[in-house]
């Protein structure tokens, strides 16, 4: 049987998180207290918020995707290597240092890889701009990759998981709706060192600037 | 107790260390830096992503933060947590992507707006305790998650920082720009929200209501 106490119903309610917080003054707690002795659904309602605040605090809550880790190590590494040079004072023979890396890199990737695995769409995107390690799905008689979940994946049935650089490498090319954003700022066009990066088909963080 | 005492002890180490290195840092040591933010480097990315609610975006803004705590370590100062400081920089830096990217949603205007704090009664359902042990199942975490991921903006992101991120109110208020009165309503809100999404138990079908919609809060 449950109690019938509206009022103190509603005040226990409205300050049962800064009960848990333990920011109810002396005389509240020991009314709360009270009314929680003898009120089943208060209680229920406390033992219940006590309960998710317990499980969502745990660390084993804090999520990250596959290769988070590995790829903030990579970032903070590109940018540690970087600070001793100045920038301005590199940059004017670094672009076209870069565009000869590009030239030399894409005549080598097309050696190497694109005779082995020519893209599937005359058509496509080049898929620079995409972080690498990106989880992305491909799916049978389909030329393009997809981030999980895009409405344009065909036949969902035959969808396999891969990461970005292998779907690449294997000749499958960008959606250009679930990737757009990478393949509109890779279009923008890119600094320097991007398109070193670029070049080397290791294209870990470059042109994330861009928006949904 | 000679097992609390040897937590005590990895906890004091775990400090030491974590002091000693942001000291390297600050003296030039660059190359530490990774070391300093790996232990809280899901939790960057997990405070992007409750603002951002993107992916990949929020990785994007995850490691934007770090650089950008990198670039300002000298300003950090001893008496702040480093982990409370490394969080406040993460959401600043998302909730600046969010500003840029989607002025003018109407999500962003409505979520400006705190309920005027009037409760209806409900009888909420029996608790069923959920065991800390069920963390071990992805599926009991992919079902917490999108319980979280269910909630208004404005709850969601008090309810990361505080409840999950560890943030006091203070912080929390002072991270996303609201006041201090504003937090705690929405930290109650959010946190009887998330009772009421997961109440009838882990064993039960969680999720078989829908999320809260207009006009279906209890409150």
């Amino acid at each position: 049987m449950v109690n019938e106490k509206p009022a103190n119903c509603e005040l226990v309610w409205r300050e049962i998180s800064n009960y848990l917080e333990g920011e109810v003054d002396a005389g509240l707690r020991t009314a709360m207290d009270e009314h929680f002795r003898t009120c089943a659904r208060c209680r229920s309602v406390l033992e219940g918020t006590r309960n998710v605040m317990q499980l969502y605090g745990d660390e084993r809550m804090i999520e990250a995707p596959s290769g988070y880790g590995r790829r903030l190590e990579r970032r903070l590494a590109q940018n540690l290597r970087g600070p001793s040079r100045s920038w301005s004072a590199w940059s004017a023979w670094l672009v076209p240092l870069a565009a000869l890396l590009l030239i030399t890199g894409g005549v080598r990737i097309a050696s190497s890889r694109t005779v082995a695995h020519p893209l599937l769409s005359e058509h496509a995107q080049p898929a620079h701009g995409i972080p690498s390690d990106l989880v992305v799905v491909v799916s049978a008689d389909a030329k393009e990759f997809h981030v999980r979940g895009c409405e344009f994946i065909h036949n969902k049935e035959k969808e396999r998981t891969l990461t970005a650089k292998e779907a690449v490498e294997q000749g499958y090319v960008p959606c250009v709706r679930c990737m757009r954003k990478y393949l509109q700022t890779a279009s923008a066009g890119h600094t320097a060192l991007e398109l070193e990066a670029a070049s080397q088909l290791d294209i870990e963080d470059v042109g994330l600037g861009g928006g949904e | 107790m000679a097992e609390a005492n040897v937590v005590l002890n990895n906890a004091m180490e775990g400090t030491s260390r974590e002091q000693e290195l942001i000291a390297r840092v600050q003296g030039g040591e660059n190359e530490f830096f990774y070391e300093l933010v790996r232990p809280y480097e899901r939790r960057v990315y997990a405070a992007a992503l409750a603002i951002l609610r993107h992916e990949a975006d929020a990785e994007e803004v995850a490691q934007e933060a770090v650089l950008k705590a990198l670039r300002g370590i000298r300003q950090f100062r001893a008496e702040a947590r480093f982990s409370t400081w490394l969080i406040q920089i993460t959401v600043n830096e998302a909730l600046m992507r969010r500003r840029r990217e989607r002025s003018g949603m109407m999500e962003g205007i409505d979520d400006q707006r705190d309920e005027d704090g009037q409760y209806t009664r409900r009888d909420f359902a029996d608790w069923r305790e959920i065991p800390s042990e069920a963390l071990e199942r992805k599926e009991v975490r992919q079902k917490l998650a999108r319980a979280l991921a269910s909630l208004d903006r404005k709850y969601r992101e008090v309810f990361v920082l505080r409840d999950m991120e560890q943030l006091n109110i203070q912080e929390t208020a002072e991270a996303l720009g609201i006041s201090v009165a504003s937090v705690k309503t929405r930290l109650l809100r959010a946190r009887l929200m998330l009772r009421d999404l997961l109440a009838g138990g882990w064993e039960q079908g969680w999720f078989s209501r829908l999320p809260f919609e207009k006009g279906t809060k209890p409150w």
